[in-house]
């Protein structure tokens, strides 16, 4: 009998000694991730002893793990901050960006809403706390809820710096920590407005910002007001023919069009 | 006639193992190992007080960065929170009074029910009922705080929007009755166990005195198990000050004090939410990951005195049981 379960413990021990040829760590923003996720897997299909790794903790936590070592390729919906940079040189890590995607940073509220345009002052009012019901900008009698995506978030960097422009936001703006919680607060609260990614419209209603709304035209094209490029940050240009190479330069294909598309995104190619 | 005599020799006797007398190897090796076992036992146990201990010293020290460039009176009393802005300012008072906020309230919902849950547990239910009741109870406690925190966000956020008529689901009212249903398992455990524990004479002598099923309850038993009653409470708290994942979802997170002070259906945000929710972002080093620590040395030490204070109660408690 306890030969038995020696042998079992042994047999367990073994299996999980079986190392995969490679393994690729992706960290980072929350926007991004699902691009990621639909390159990794169809990576994954062509070359199955691949072991591909996406997680999706916000762009800083993926900028802090690529300056760490933790991560081979971080995921990010903005650009690397000054700090990050500085810290990634200082630890011997030389971040190179490659824009695979646009996205648009657009402003939901709740299908009921009759409110169908705003412009950027009005946003940006209602995010500092000055406009705080729908009837002042057009809309029914209702108060405003706001929902803003947590400090820790590309999408939250590329509202402010857009839209915001350095006015603080107000105090009663509530915040979650991911685009689908965003989405969701916004699709079954009545009087919300949040901002969400490009992917992430479904059940919700996106306002036009300045007269512009996000489509895949205005957003490559730069004419809609919060669009962003979205990053997948390196560690140095990786190696011809590596996996991580690969990996990065996988958008300029006519497949990695596809999956950017699929999710929502505009794609930097046009085959 | 048997002489009785005296077995001189050094050899054992045929049933004992051990000599009765020691070489002094043995003698020897018998101390060292004897202390030395009680070295490795009191090492395991000082391990676990030493992993505390260096816990509350190493939030302290990472603090101590940020709490000796920063006013102290700025952080605890200003209402601002912005480490993200151009020149950042950390004002944690709406945070602070967030934590406490929704405690309260949770005790408020929790509290009643706990107590009075406990008495109908061990003073009204029979003892088989008893037996199936207890453990159910003690189930709930669990139940892994992020499924609480879905429950919130994806279910009552929304009935709260239809049925009462808020503008928003999170808000503080949502967060403390889910942390009133996470207290609730453990104020009526330690409420029950410190009623049952009274003896039956307590009882017993007021029913002779011709009081009634419910005067004994109210008038007798519950004001002799006070002590219990008490740490319970203050345990429970405990529970709901320190809960992260609950309020990070439910609370919705806006920097703010409740502008009626009344108004529950108002966001606010807690010192666990926000220490969880940007910790991953804040650089290492900078000032606003010293603020953060700055915080957790506050959740601490606030922990840590309800902690004092429910063992007192809990003390006296078992003192009164051991007079009784």
């Amino acid at each position: 009998m306890r030969n038995a379960v020696v042998g079992i413990v042994m047999a367990v021990l073994a299996m999980g000694a079986v190392a995969h040829a490679q393994t690729l760590q992706i960290d980072g923003s929350t926007t991004v991730g699902p691009v990621a996720d639909a390159f990794a897997e169809y990576f994954k299909s062509v070359q199955p002893d691949l072991a591909i790794t996406v997680k999706k903790t916000g762009s800083g936590d993926g900028a802090a793990a690529l300056v760490d070592g933790r991560c081979d390729i971080a995921t990010m919906s903005r650009f690397m901050k000054a700090e990050e940079f500085q810290k990634a040189v200082a630890n011997n890590v030389l971040p190179v960006a490659h824009v695979v995607a646009m996205d648009g940073v657009c402003v939901a509220v709740h299908p009921s809403n009759p409110v169908k345009a705003l412009t950027g002052d009005q946003v940006r009012d209602i995010y500092a706390g000055k406009i705080t019901n729908w009837s002042q900008v057009g809309g029914s009698n209702t108060p405003i809820v706001v929902i803003s995506r947590d400090t820790s978030s590309g999408t939250y960097e590329t509202f402010e710096s857009l839209i915001m422009k350095k006015t603080p936001m107000g105090a009663s703006v509530e915040y979650v920590n991911a685009n689908p919680q965003a989405q969701s607060r916004v699709r079954t609260t009545a009087g919300a407005i949040g901002y969400v990614g490009l992917g992430f419209q479904e059940g919700v209603k996106i306002l036009s910002i300045d007269g512009i709304l996000p489509t895949r035209q205005t957003v490559a094209s730069g004419t809609y007001p919060v669009a962003r490029p979205l990053f997948l940050f390196t560690n140095g240009y990786p190696k011809l023919g590596s996996v991580v190479h690969r990996f990065v330069s996988f958008y300029l294909t006519e497949k990695g069009q596809e999956l950017v598309e699929a999710k929502g995104f505009v794609p930097l190619t046009n085959y | 006639m048997n002489s009785a005599e005296v077995n001189l020799t050094l050899e054992p006797a045929a049933d004992t193992p051990r000599p009765l007398v020691l070489t002094p190897g043995e003698d020897l090796r018998g101390y060292l190992l004897a202390h030395l076992g009680r070295a490795v036992l009191f090492l395991m146990t000082f391990s676990s007080v030493l992993a505390v201990l260096l816990i509350l010293l190493f939030v302290i020290v990472r603090s101590l960065g940020f709490l000796s460039g920063y006013s102290i009176v700025e952080f605890l009393a200003g209402r601002d929170w912005r480490p993200t802005a151009d020149s950042p300012v950390f004002g944690s008072l709406a945070i602070i009074v967030g934590s406490l906020y929704v405690s309260f309230a949770a005790l408020v919902f929790a509290v009643p029910v706990g107590i009075l849950a406990a008495v109908f547990l061990s003073d009204i239910l029979s003892w088989q009922a008893r037996n199936i009741v207890k453990p159910v109870v003690e189930i709930l406690a669990a139940i892994p705080s992020v499924a609480y925190g879905f429950f919130a966000v994806l279910v009552l956020a929304p009935w709260m929007q239809k049925h009462l008529g808020l503008s928003t689901g999170t808000n503080a009212l949502n967060a403390s009755l889910i942390l009133a249903v996470m207290a609730l398992p453990t104020i009526i455990s330690v409420a029950e166990d410190s009623i049952s524990a009274i003896g039956r004479e307590l009882r017993e002598a007021s029913y002779s005195c011709g009081a009634t099923r419910m005067e004994t309850m109210i008038k007798v038993v519950i004001p002799a198990a006070h002590s219990g009653i008490i740490a319970a409470v203050v345990l429970g708290m405990m529970r709901a000050i320190g809960e992260t994942m609950v309020v990070w979802m439910a609370s919705g997170n806006a920097t703010q004090i409740p502008h009626p002070w009344w108004d529950v259906s108002q966001s606010i945000r807690t010192m666990t939410a926000t220490i969880a929710g940007e910790m991953g972002e804040s650089p290492e080093g900078s000032e606003h990951r010293g603020a953060l620590f700055a915080i957790g040395v506050l959740l601490l030490i606030l922990t840590f005195s309800l902690n004092i204070v429910s063992e007192y109660f809990l003390s006296r408690a078992k003192k009164a049981t051991g007079k009784a």
